[in-house]
């Protein structure tokens, strides 16, 4: 509403660009104006929900009595009507009294809890295990265990640019109701299933999230992590990176997408053939004309944010391609740079599969103004280069 | 024998009487008057305040609207870490040294500070670092973007403003360390004779025990900061896991810091907040010493309960319970503060001029802190909430709603001591009320978008949280513009002239500071006083 007229007000001269929609509650995501937490989807957040209210409770009792004393002291014992000070300045029960019973008071709010911490705990005897890998800036889905298991998929944020604009850029396209909170692959799961879900990441430390299952778990560089849920309905659930891992920490969302049993194995039938399909043969000798077209493809989902559509990078920031000594000097120099990661340049030897890096490499080589003289790049070199 | 000499060649030179007073630029350059280094922390604390202010206009600006209108997110990462830097480190920690530097001598009777020369370096310490830190948005990249937090690996990605950032934050904290050492020692050693140390006022045993705090803690972070800057440069891998590290231990040394760090910000208020009731309800402090051992329960638990920040990073589930109680007891003592402050205004003779508007504005909005605090103790619901909105809600409450107006109270009831001159009693009440409000209007609509879900550092949003986010903004720049009528409306003013302040001008019972002439005279305590 508040939102609705100001975004009026602040957008009218942009008007004939784009009209917004007026903004609706997100399913599975935030709901406009929501002043509490999502609905719960899973036992655990049913139980996070009650904790809260149950806390939300004794504390406006404790504020009510505490503040009602304060205020009630300072509408009456004030020096202009005439109130004389008491000298009383110290009394061994009273502060006996409130220091035992807020002790009580704070074990009494603790141990609800105790037992929601333990069953958050619990990954044992999951129906299927996922490995969920934080990079700058998506996650990459591996199904570890249980049916499904081999899929793997890398998930981006799938908003286009047109709609988040950038500084002296107006969008130019309208927002639709999960902007920011949808992605091009969702992570699907069988509803009523123990759902074990391992972390890790690439590069720095990221956290995967699903408020309305109660769940958040840091994705840390060389370590796993896990946690679990078992969402109890079919639907779309939505959260979002939560732990700054850089310039776009806030454009890589979570969908997970639970499904009933039968619609989970059409899911997982599809997924494998589609997987079957794209799968490379390391060692088929393409052209350069086919690598530039497949690497243009990897270079617009992996390398744009830094590098730029323009292989410009950022000065200061990220470095540029076009023109690059690395990009016009000895490939190998550039395959070990591509897999192996530099300083913000992340390591992408677990990310892309030697087709795509040896396509992207000599995408870079041929591109912008990029003319080397090693202009070509073969999946059984990067395959060489690895061991 | 030295010393006779030079102090016989002093004194022909300059004379007997010598109670000259240094003038312009090495009066304050060469400064070892504990009220001078006082003014100075406190001027530099303002300004850095504005700094920060600045750089939190910007960020709501940005988020005004979803979309990206203004900065690109890597700048906007800049943005929300430096205000948190500039903010702890340059604006409030500072302050409170500088109102220890002009009231603990004169609270107890001394004559100045114990290392009077130290004194001068551990101020003078601090401009430096402070362009150190904003020049680092003018270096390739920019300043850090890591967070205030600093966490690796993010903090190794950084271009060379991290390291800025790091050099900065080592000055300041060997600035903090020798201000400790010397607020201890001058507490320790140099009371007015008779003045036991259960008869200190409150502000002191607050800095007291802050001061310990601050000796413990500022090397941990010393170190853990200096470790990022091997890893980015020495190839050190203490915290990269490719070389047998681990990110998470850079979690576990950081928190340690920055716990009791948030008690570093806090403790002093309490103690300005201890001064201020008893003085306007005409009434002795409620529990004085059981208002001492609160505060020494909540410093020594401040050490135990670190890894409440990382319940999300994956700990064992007798980690989680253990920081999960241990926090919850920190509600006890904070608890017996707020009902001693409230048992000192009971049946009192209460007048509410504006030091004790802000002291109760303090304690209510402090406490609703307190409350988020509490909630957010509770590991389950901390796992939901941990880095959200509800996070950035909570801090800006107890430090805003706590530390801020704290320091706007203690400024508003001792400055007729430091200017001669009482402020704008309505101008003070308008900054009040105003404070007030936009601070509410700016802060309570984050504990929604926390709960729905809204994660914090976020350069844009899902459009569902618009609406909290434009309340925000707006108060945030009605809060912003609260600041500058206060420094334009009262502070100058109140430097410039007025009403003469009388040497105790709100007929205080206690407090050392209100028997000698407002405004202090540049030397006091020259004879240690009487107590009765």
């Amino acid at each position: 509403m508040l939102s609705s007229l100001l975004m009026m007000a602040g957008v009218s001269s942009w008007a004939q660009e784009i009209v917004q929609k007026p903004v609706v509650d997100s399913k599975g995501g935030p709901a406009v104006l929501e002043m509490n937490f999502q609905t719960p989807a899973t036992q655990i957040a049913e139980q996070i929900y009650g904790l809260h209210n149950l806390m939300m409770i004794i504390c406006m009792v404790i504020f009510v009595v505490v503040f009602g004393f304060m205020f009630y002291s300072i509408l009456r014992h004030r020096k202009s009507l005439g109130h004389k000070p008491a000298t009383f300045h110290e009394s061994i029960s009273v502060e006996i009294a409130w220091t035992i019973v807020p002790f009580i008071i704070v074990i009494g709010m603790a141990l609800p809890a105790t037992k929601t911490v333990v069953a958050m705990k619990d990954t044992s005897n999951s129906d299927i295990t996922i490995k969920v890998t934080g990079m700058q800036w998506k996650w990459g889905y591996d199904y570890l265990k249980g049916e499904g298991q081999g899929i793997s998929f890398l998930s981006a944020l799938s908003t286009p640019r047109e709609q988040i604009g950038s500084p002296g850029h107006l969008p130019t396209q309208a927002r639709g109701e999960n902007y920011l909170i949808e992605v091009d692959n969702e992570v699907v799961v069988p509803v009523n299933k123990k759902i074990r879900i391992i972390t890790t990441a690439n590069d720095v430390i990221h956290s995967w999230t699903i408020q309305a299952f109660g769940l958040k778990q840091d994705a840390i560089p060389g370590f796993v992590r896990d946690t679990w849920f078992k969402a109890e309905k079919i639907g779309k659930y939505r959260g979002q990176c939560v732990e700054l891992c850089g310039k776009e920490h806030a454009f890589m969302p979570v969908v997970v997408s639970v499904v009933s049993d039968a619609d989970y194995s059409k899911w997982v039938d599809g997924k494998k053939k589609e997987m079957a399909a794209l799968a490379d043969d390391p060692n088929k000798v393409w052209t350069v004309d086919e690598l530039k077209q497949r690497g243009e493809k990897v270079y617009s989902s992996n390398c744009v944010v830094c590098h730029q559509a323009t292989g410009k990078g950022v000065p200061g920031a990220f470095p540029a391609l076009d023109g690059s000594a690395i990009v016009a000097g000895p490939k190998e120099a550039q395959i070990h740079l591509v897999l192996n990661g530099k300083n913000a340049m992340p390591t992408w030897k677990s990310v892309l599969s030697d087709t795509e890096i040896a396509a992207v490499i000599t995408y870079t080589r041929n591109n912008w103004s990029n003319k080397s003289q090693e202009n070509i790049v073969q999946p059984a070199e990067v395959l060489a280069a690895r061991k | 024998m030295s010393n006779t000499t030079m102090d016989h060649a002093h004194t022909a030179a300059h004379g007997h009487d010598d109670h000259h007073q240094p003038q312009g630029f090495a009066r304050w350059m060469f400064a070892t008057n504990h009220k001078d280094i006082g003014t100075l922390y406190l001027i530099f604390s303002l300004v850095m305040l504005l700094v920060g202010g600045v750089l939190a206009l910007m960020i709501r600006t940005e988020l005004f609207q979803p979309g990206l209108q203004f900065f690109q997110p890597e700048f906007f990462n800049q943005l929300t870490t430096m205000h948190g830097l500039i903010m702890v480190f340059g604006a409030i920690m500072p302050a409170f040294v500088g109102f220890a530097n002009w009231m603990i001598p004169l609270q107890i009777g001394a004559s100045d500070m114990a290392f009077a020369r130290m004194n001068n370096f551990s101020f003078w310490l601090l401009p430096p670092a402070a362009m150190l830190l904003g020049g680092s948005f003018f270096v390739p990249g920019g300043a850090t973007a890591a967070g205030w937090t600093l966490y690796a690996p993010l903090s190794t990605q950084m271009g060379p403003g991290m390291d800025m950032a790091i050099f900065a934050i080592h000055i300041m904290g060997a600035s903090s360390i020798m201000g400790s050492i010397n607020i201890i020692t001058t507490i320790l050693n140099m009371r007015a004779p008779g003045m036991t140390l259960m008869k200190m006022p409150m502000f002191c045993w607050t800095w007291l025990i802050t001061a310990y705090l601050l000796i413990a803690v500022m090397p941990v972070l010393a170190g853990a900061i200096t470790m990022t800057l091997t890893d980015r440069h020495f190839g050190t891998s203490f915290f990269n896991a490719a070389g047998g590290g681990d990110p998470v231990m850079y979690q576990h040394i950081f928190w340690f810091f920055g716990h009791p760090e948030v008690y570093i910000m806090i403790l002093p208020a309490f103690g300005i907040v201890s001064q201020i009731i008893p003085t306007f309800a005409r009434k002795p402090l409620f529990g004085y010493a059981s208002m001492v051992y609160a505060t020494s329960s909540i410093a020594i638990l401040s050490f135990i309960v670190w890894a409440h920040h990382m319940f999300t990073t994956g700990m064992p589930v007798t980690a989680q319970l253990f920081f999960m109680y241990a926090t919850m007891l920190i509600a006890v003592p904070t608890g017996v503060k707020v009902f001693n402050w409230i048992a000192t205004m009971w049946r009192g003779s209460m007048t509410f001029e504006t030091p004790m508007l802000f002291a109760v504005g303090f304690i209510f909005v402090f406490t609703i802190g307190g409350f988020t605090g509490l909630i957010l103790a509770v590991t389950p619901i901390d796992i939901q909430m941990q880095d959200t909105y509800y996070v950035v809600a909570h801090f800006h409450y107890v430090l805003v709603a706590g530390s801020l107006f704290a320091l706007f109270a203690g400024f508003y009831y001792w400055s007729p001591k430091w200017t001669g001159y009482m402020y704008n009693e309505t101008r003070g009440k308008i900054h009040f009320w105003n404070s007030l409000f936009w601070f509410n209007v700016t802060f309570f609509p984050m504990h929604f978008l926390g709960l729905a879900g809204m994660p914090r550092r976020y350069a844009d949003y899902p459009a569902q949280f618009t609406d909290f986010n434009m309340l925000a903004t707006v108060g945030a720049f009605g809060f912003g513009l609260s600041q500058v009528y206060f420094i334009f409306f009262v502070v100058l003013p109140a430097y410039r002239g007025g009403k003469a302040a009388g040497d105790n001008p709100w007929e205080a019972v206690e407090g050392l500071e209100w028997t000698i002439p407002s405004p202090a005279p540049f030397h006091t305590f020259e004879t240690p006083p009487t107590l009765k």
